[in-house]
């Protein structure tokens, strides 16, 4: 836990003890996250993290952006939450200017957004499972996600970053089949979906490998503000979507996912069940989407008035917060973001110490880190 | 065609002309040098379809086509590959052990080469017949394990030192149940000569005649086996999401093929044994008395008997790496210890007593 | 007794639990149908991209060659990362008053984060989006593309009515 500098670990090297350096370039950091880790045997002393390999001053570039244009920035961050981080962005602008968008707008909204989390957590548990050693796993997860990235495409021309979510509703208008696709979709992932419980989550390596592993207890979640599903793990109730409902979310019943043992297996567990809840999100809202305009009227050039806003949105990640400082310009006067990955990767040391090298990596899965959201 | 049936007439044939033609040392030369061309060849051949074979069966599995681009679906992707590995670079490591780093593939290459000396592939097709076969198998298949160690220590790089210590660890203790889970058979058959094992199973597979120890004995020695030759859910000396490739992560070209190479032949070594000792080897597939059925068993030749249990048995094996999620290291050795070797000893001894009773089918 | 009872137990269910996901990956080996892959070049033909793919931004032409493009720079200053460049003449019109006239609208591929704020800020509905993906070249300069035709025109009259905006475009061929 205490702050050691690298050059004091290889000063005090002792007998047995080693360092080595997990990353930038390592299959299971999935990107250029680096881990200095300190081991005696295999067994891991302690870990630092090192990022900032995809630092791209996205906060910077923000403010010589008009709003519109910082949307597609925002994609870059969590690439697998796109949506979400558009719309953090967009509620935050609208807020400061009290623009109260299109009914339509707010359903559409949700439902993108529950369907980006499902395709993030497909990801996730593709990865996982390749991490932990199940190489089958990454073609199952991967094939289904493809599913929710072509009702993607049809709707918006592109998979990963899509900019769909503007200041004021929406880029255009849904596809005429959307609707039909999603509960295609939703139909087909239900069928699939106990595959992933059949492949993993009661097979005894599995088990074996996962469960009372990495333990975070709730008052450290709190402490180190990690939210999101490894923050519900520990039972910690973060969800923003219960807690401060955005869009449409005061108008569904969903349950958040809470676990209480806090280890890697049951932040697995949270990430799967939020799947089934996500999937009975969507269902309530996909025959609801009432009709009307699919953007609020605004002016070609926005200017938001001079203050202070936040935002705040649940990500598949956790708690993404948006600050924007205006000096009532068309310009942010400073743009800042909370991302969730960036307190969710600092925990890595205090839950690995005293673990093997194969339980770094799982835990580091289990975190569902996504590198350019931590560096920005 | 008779000789499909029983190759001693054919080698014997060979042997004759050889002997006629040639000066008697002239002729053992020859003799040495058509085997071990055989074997290389039959070697080169089988590693390449088997991993054709894996990169086709994992494709399957994950709704995935596989290779399908050289020649008739895929089927000349390996070759490719090899000929691929065969033109890159050696790269040198800086301060690595030169001497070591350079003999350690050919190490593994050699064990694995050896080991398929031994086995009986028809009636009359085994390159050499020991009469302690199985002791000698287990002998060889050992030696591969130090040229992954020294592939780990020699090629100065961290990764690859955890991969081969996590490789040794792993060999030393599954090489136990694997022996003991032999040994079951050779009690049964009370020989250490694959010859005479598979002649023991002519009225039926040791399997069925040696019924629940015996399948316990093989299924222990599947599990052990897989973790021998360090394949998924073992597969910890690569361990591809934790070390990168493990041992050979500093390997380039064509001594990383014979790495590769060697994994998959010490599979196919590991599943002839099991189909020789546990399946009948070339063996027809007899039921006691039933002559009718017998003869119709006899039909098909021993070769396709054989291939066909060996290839089951790969089946089995990949099936395993491309379901399971990896071990860990401590959960390896606890399985080892505190699992199969209890079992696999309370197996030896039942077993023991079955045959001093005589109870199992005979 | 207990513990060797528990003992066999704990076998007995890793090997089932073991069993369960050998059934999902061996049910899906012998049914080859289940294959998701596309045999991407040999499927080139049928190939349909969705009408909204954004490929590559393109100016819509007609058949007579006619664009709608005049060169009002809005798509510039909407670009957050400099990808189109207009490059405008003065050209006189019948009534002989100098009149302001594409002449290249240079766009950079290479540039292009496929925002789609060009494509939805163009007051004439000129940009529009192509669904060619087969983007790989040699040299990157050849990722520099101009827009508009050669020789091609503005088209005058009738004036089009602007639709709302983000309204399906209809298509035309790959400039």
């Amino acid at each position: 836990m205490k702050e050691v500098e690298l050059n004091e670990i290889i000063a005090s090297k002792e007998d047995g003890k080693y360092i080595i350096n997990i990353g930038p370039q390592h299959p299971s950091t999935h990107g250029v996250l680096r881990f200095v880790v300190s081991l005696k045997g295999e067994t891991l002393e302690y870990l630092i993290p090192h990022c900032g390999y995809i630092h791209r001053g996205i906060e910077k570039m923000c403010e010589n952006l008009t709003y519109p244009q910082i949307i597609h920035l925002t994609d870059r961050m969590d690439y697998l939450s796109a949506h979400m981080n558009n719309e953090a962005v967009s509620l935050c602008v609208e807020n400061a200017l009290g623009i109260e968008v299109p009914e339509r707008v707010k359903v559409i909204r949700t439902i993108l957004s529950e369907l980006q989390r499902i395709a993030s957590h497909q990801l996730w548990w593709a990865a996982f499972g390749m991490d932990i050693g199940g190489l089958t796993c990454f073609f199952y997860g991967l094939r289904d996600r493809e599913k929710v990235l072509d009702i993607f495409e049809e709707s918006f021309g592109s998979r990963l970053l899509h900019s769909f979510i503007c200041p004021g509703g929406l880029m255009q208008d849904i596809h005429p089949d959307f609707q039909k696709r999603v509960k295609e979709f939703i139909a087909y992932f239900r069928k699939k979906l106990p595959e992933y419980d059949q492949l993993l989550t009661g097979n005894v390596i599995f088990e074996q490998r996962t469960k009372g592993l990495g333990i975070l207890t709730k008052a450290e979640a709190i402490d180190y503000g990690v939210t999101g599903p490894s923050g519900r793990a520990s039972g910690f109730s973060c969800d923003i979507r219960k807690k401060h409902p955005y869009s449409a979310y005061d108008r569904v019943e969903f349950r958040e996912i809470l676990a209480n043992e806090g280890d890697t297996y049951s932040r697995y567990k949270v990430r799967i069940e939020e799947m089934w809840e996500s999937m009975n999100i969507i269902e309530q809202l996909i025959d609801q989407i009432p009709e009307g305009s699919f953007t609020a009227p605004m002016k070609a050039i926005i200017k938001v008035p001079e203050g202070e806003y936040t935002q705040r949105v649940e990500t598949a990640r956790g708690e993404l917060a948006v600050y924007l400082v205006s000096t009532g310009d068309k310009n942010p006067y400073r743009m800042r973001f909370r991302t969730p990955n960036f307190s969710n990767l600092f925990v890595m040391n205090h839950l690995s110490a005293g673990a093997k090298i194969a339980d770094l990596i799982a835990i580091s899965g289990s975190l569902d880190l996504v590198i350019p959201d931590i560096d920005r | 065609m008779s000789f499909i049936y029983d190759f001693s007439s054919a080698t014997q044939a060979i042997d004759q002309w050889l002997k006629a033609n040639l000066s008697p040392t002239g002729a053992f030369v020859a003799e040495l040098a058509l085997v071990g061309l055989t074997i290389l060849l039959a070697y080169a051949v089988i590693g390449l379809y088997l991993v054709y074979a894996e990169r086709k069966v994992c494709a399957f599995m994950q709704n995935r086509v596989g290779p399908n681009r050289v020649g008739k679906w895929g089927l000349l992707q390996t070759m490719a590959d090899l000929i691929k590995l065969l033109m890159k670079e050696l790269i040198p490591i800086r301060k690595s052990d030169k001497l070591l780093f350079n003999v350690a593939p050919y190490l593994v290459i050699i064990a694995s080469f050896l080991g398929i000396a031994a086995i009986p592939f028809a009636k009359g097709l085994h390159a050499i017949d020991f009469n302690i076969g199985v002791f000698y198998i287990m002998a060889v298949s050992s030696i591969g394990v130090i040229g992954i160690l020294l592939a780990g220590w020699s090629s100065n790089s961290k990764y690859s030192l955890i991969g081969a210590m996590r490789s040794g660890a792993q060999v030393v203790s599954y090489e136990l149940s694997v022996g003991l889970a032999l040994l079951s058979v050779v009690i049964f058959s009370g020989s250490m000569q694959l010859s005479t094992i598979v002649e023991s199973q002519a009225n039926g597979w040791w399997i069925l005649k040696g019924h629940l120890p015996a399948m316990i004995s093989f299924v222990i020695f599947l599990i052990a086996s897989t973790a021998e030759i360090n394949r998924g859910p073992f597969d910890l000396a690569e361990a591809e999401s934790e070390l990168t490739a493990g041992f050979h992560t500093e390997y380039s070209g064509i001594r990383f093929a014979f790495f590769f190479l060697a994994e998959y032949m010490n599979m196919f070594i590991v599943a002839a044994m099991a189909a020789t000792v546990f399946l009948g080897g070339w063996m027809p597939f007899h039921l006691g008395n039933l002559e009718a059925f017998n003869r119709v068993m006899d039909f098909i030749p021993p070769v396709v008997w054989f291939f066909g249990k060996t290839i089951f048995i790969i089946y089995l094996i990949m099936w395993f790496k491309w379901t399971f999620p990896r071990l860990r290291i401590d959960q390896l050795l606890t399985l080892e210890w505190k699992y199969l070797l209890p079992l696999n000893l309370l197996n030896t001894v039942v077993i023991a007593f079955l045959v001093l009773m005589g109870w199992y089918f005979k | 007794m207990n513990g060797i009872v528990q003992y066999f137990t704990d076998i007995f269910k890793a090997v089932r639990s073991l069993w369960k996901g050998m059934r999902v990956t061996g049910s899906y080996f012998v049914r080859p149908g289940e294959i998701v892959t596309q045999q991407y070049p040999e499927n080139r033909k049928e190939l349909q991209m969705f009408d909204r793919f954004k490929g590559e931004v393109i100016m819509i032409h007609d058949e007579e060659n006619f664009h709608r493009c005049n060169a009002c720079g809005i798509c510039q200053m909407n670009c957050p990362n400099g990808s189109i460049e207009i490059i405008s003449e003065m050209v006189p019109n019948e009534e002989g008053k100098p009149e302001r006239t594409i002449d290249k609208h240079i766009y950079h591929l290479s540039m292009c984060t496929f925002c789609g704020l060009c494509v939805k800020s163009c007051p004439s509905n000129a940009l529009a989006f192509g669904q060619g993906f087969e983007h790989a070249v040699f040299d990157r300069h050849k990722l520099t593309k101009v827009l508009n035709q050669p020789g091609s025109r503005i088209k005058k009259k009738p004036k089009a009515p602007k639709p709302a905006a983000g309204t399906e475009k209809p298509n035309s061929a790959n400039s």
